[in-house]
């Protein structure tokens, strides 16, 4: 049976995916969806449309929502046969990884049928409105405010570290509504389109240069009942299954290099004629990395292996996201090393490849940053995993 | 593919293992052992019940009375040995001796030495390193024709469990040459000429330095061919890595469990001590480090068994991770005890001892990094 969907899946693969899919992506041309998608290369429109109306940008997820309505093990069959032929994952955004799982989760069959498939199909980009200027590891603290109206909500407030805000369609957003209990309890999930008057995103430059994310600004803004997600106050539940989700997401960037770190490292400081680096310390120091990347990348795999048979990670995705960030840094922090001069250039002389790099490397610094910091994923892991009071 | 789950054949022999070592060869035992000043370095009563459960032939195939359980199986219950840091022939008889043998031993040495093993009639132990760290230093232990058989000469620095095994296997030169010429040999202990001097490890083990003058072996007692032994040499490194490392990460979880247990209930300034973040912080990497570990050893445990072409590289990733984990456990758990961890009355100093020794034999982490380095290709 499986071996007869691998065939399929192959040929139709074989067939469909354009050539250009088929080289390892950089960071810059990972596709996003939305209304104003870019595309780098126009066979990635191409590419994703194909993919998505067979539902495999979502393999597993229902066909009613736009999702292929594969197994487990066939989900498993088409990732290999993929990594196989070397395919490009056609479509990646907050939408699949953060948003859907929570609205398979908590939201009315109407917010699914509504919002699932235009993920599915790239066609609405989605942005995260959780941190604020007074509220960023305190997220519970939050106060934008949304007053109930007749119809809907009233959103008055401001949102920060926005990532795409500009380029996104929708954000979802946690919100104060109520002021007169606990933290924790007046905080609900709401839905809220940003293509309309009173929404304003200002970008914000990063050390790396560039400036995906905003500072986002809403001046009575409107979104209606059918808007809230789970119950009016019952947002700060949704906040946190949320964020497992995204944890875990983030935890396995930097898993996905194009090519082997030691062959840029060699490229860069030399190896004798077997191979080997001349820099034995710096050697040394790349195997150190090499053995808790290699164990955290069979960690992952056994993880994955689990959750499809029904294991829920739950607070244990907090030491995905410590690790898979804080060794995502060091892999960059040992490439800026070994490129040393060429390292140091911000524009000019030297490859692009080099300047990627270097870019990267700045950007790594906030892996372990969004999403909850190190510091609150150690302090989850020691009260909630470990039980310390 | 490595399959992660557990299967529940393997949770029974994970239960059962953790509760006969708990009870039968707690920690206590050791410091028994050592304050008794026993010579034998195991209670062969206890032996024979771990013969009865079958662990003796764990690794053995059926036909000769073994349970075929691999590794894999061998490894749970070398993790739930190492929990209780319980000292036992299981390493140096079942995985070292069994290991070489199956793989180099002719069919009548199979029948004569595996139904004697797994039937816990057989103690065995292995001698290969003659420097002061595994792989530093050149075999030079020598086997010379003589007649029909052998004559050995040379020395083994530290061979466990030397002192009550019935038979060594040695390596040992038969010719020049880096790797080429080395053979295997199965010497009786009692022979002319056989010296094992035993000594008392830090963590209340015996360990033995074993010497060989002018030793007569048996043509027979050849065990593969001669001047091929670099092929199972490699076989057993990569054995004793992926079982020790097993073994390890046993240990160093159970340390760990004893220290955070020890975060909840020890008082200071009026509360626990395991609400200081400064300590959550450090129990929280401990758990990660012990987590990723506990993958590394999953894989080089499986990888042995299924033969995988990168058998060596996830020997070498087990051994190394898990070698530096469990010696920063070590390290971290008797900070956090402190006073009372220092005493020797304390259990934890022993964990800290086993670190130190589980980390030297087959191959330090620098080692390891060195191999696995090479393995990968840079
Ligand atoms: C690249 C990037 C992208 C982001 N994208 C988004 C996004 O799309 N949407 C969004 O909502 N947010 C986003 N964020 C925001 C991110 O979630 C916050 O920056 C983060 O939660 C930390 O908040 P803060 O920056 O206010 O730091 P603070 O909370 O002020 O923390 C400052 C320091 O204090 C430490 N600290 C704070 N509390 C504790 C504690 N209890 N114990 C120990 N140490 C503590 C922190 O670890 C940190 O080192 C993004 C951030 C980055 C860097």
């Amino acid at each position: 049976m499986l071996n007869e969907f691998r065939k399929e899946v192959r040929s139709w693969l074989e067939e469909n995916c354009p050539p250009t899919m088929r080289t390892p992506m950089s960071e810059k041309e990972i596709v996003w969806g939305g209304r104003n998608a870019k595309f780098p290369h126009p066979d990635a429109k191409v590419w994703m449309d194909r993919m998505a109306a067979k539902g495999w940008t979502v393999p597993e997820w229902p066909r009613v929502y736009g999702g292929g309505g594969l197994n487990p093990q066939e989900t498993q069959v088409l990732r290999e046969e993929m990594q196989d032929l070397g395919c490009r994952l056609p479509l990646n955004s907050f939408g699949i990884h953060m948003l859907a799982p929570v609205l398979m989760k908590y939201g009315t069959e109407e917010q699914k049928l509504e919002h699932l498939p235009k993920i599915a199909r790239g066609e609405i980009r989605w942005c995260q409105g959780y941190s604020e200027p007074e509220s960023g590891s305190d997220l519970a603290s939050l106060q934008m405010r949304a007053e109930q109206t007749a119809d809907g909500f009233l959103l008055n407030g401001s949102k920060v570290w926005t990532s795409y805000a500009e380029e996104s369609d929708w954000i979802f957003c946690l919100v104060r509504t109520d002021t007169t209990v606990p933290k924790q309890q007046g905080i609900s999930f709401v839905l809220v389109d940003m293509n309309q008057p009173g929404v304003k995103a200002e970008p914000i430059l990063l050390i790396s240069g560039n400036s995906p994310f905003c500072e986002v600004f809403f001046t009575n803004v409107k979104t209606p009942k059918n808007n809230l997600v789970g119950r009016l106050n019952g947002g700060w539940e949704i906040a946190k299954a949320l964020l497992t989700h995204e944890r875990q997401w983030i935890s396995g960037m930097g898993l996905t290099e194009e090519e082997p770190i030691e062959n840029y490292i060699k490229s860069k400081m030399g190896a004798d004629a077997e191979g080997r680096l001349l820099d034995l310390a710096f050697r040394d120091k790349l195997t150190h990395f090499h053995l808790d990347s290699a164990a955290f990348e069979l960690t992952l795999e056994r993880e994955t292996a689990l959750q499809k048979a029904g294991h829920s990670p739950g607070a244990a995705s907090s030491i995905f996201k410590l690790y898979g960030t804080e060794l995502n840094k060091r892999r960059y922090d040992l490439i800026v090393e070994a490129a040393g001069f060429d390292a140091l250039s911000w524009e000019g002389e030297v490859s692009a490849v080099d300047h990627v790099k270097t870019r990267t490397w700045l950007r790594t610094k906030g892996n372990s940053i969004e999403g909850g910091t190190s510091e609150i994923q150690l302090n989850v892991i020691a009260k909630r995993v470990l039980g310390l009071p | 593919m490595t399959n992660w789950q557990i299967s529940d054949e393997e949770k029974l022999l994970k239960q059962s293992a953790e509760e006969f070592f708990r009870e039968k060869l707690p920690v206590s035992s050791l410091r028994y052992m050592r304050d008794r000043n026993d010579q034998v370095g195991y209670s062969p009563e206890i032996w024979k019940e771990m013969a009865e459960l079958g662990w003796t032939g764990i690794l053995i195939p059926e036909e000769y009375d073994g349970l075929n359980f691999g590794l894999r199986g061998l490894g749970v219950v070398l993790e739930a040995a190492g929990r209780t840091l319980s000292p036992s022939p299981l390493f140096s008889t079942v995985l070292l001796g069994g290991t070489i043998l199956q793989a180099e031993g002719s069919e009548s040495q199979k029948k004569k030495y595996l139904p004697a093993i797994a039937g816990g009639k057989l103690l065995l132990a292995v001698g290969t390193e003659e420097g002061l760290h595994h792989g530093s230093q050149k075999i030079e232990a020598s086997a010379r024709r003589e007649g029909e058989g052998y004559r050995l000469s040379g020395q083994k620095k530290l061979v466990l469990d030397a002192q009550s095994a019935d038979k060594l296997v040695v390596l040992a030169r038969t010719g020049e040459g880096e790797r080429s010429a080395l053979s295997w040999f199965i010497v009786d202990r009692q022979a002319p000429g056989v010296t094992t001097k035993t000594f008392r490890l830090i963590d209340g083990r015996l360990g033995c330095h074993l010497e060989l003058h002018n030793v007569s072996v048996p043509a027979e007692n050849l065990l593969g061919f001669e001047g091929k032994a670099a092929a199972s040499y490699q076989l057993l490194q990569d054995a004793g890595a992926a079982g020790l490392a097993a073994e390890m990460l046993g240990s160093a979880t159970a340390a760990f469990e004893m220290t955070l247990a020890y975060l909840k209930e020890r008082k200071q300034f009026g509360v626990a001590i395991g609400s200081f973040q400064a300590l959550q912080h450090r129990a929280a990497h401990m758990y990660c480090e012990l987590e990723v570990s506990r993958a590394a050893v999953q894989k080089a445990l499986s990888a042995y068994d299924s033969s995988d072409p990168k058998r060596s590289l996830y020997a070498s990733l087990a051994k190394a991770k898990v070698g530096q984990v469990f010696e920063h456990v070590a390290r971290e758990c008797l900070q956090l005890f402190a006073g009372i961890g220092m005493t020797d009355e304390h259990v934890i100093g022993f964990y800290l001892k086993r670190s130190r020794i589980a980390t030297e034999l087959f191959g330090n982490n620098a080692f390891h990094r060195d191999r696995y380095a090479s393995l990968v290709g840079y």
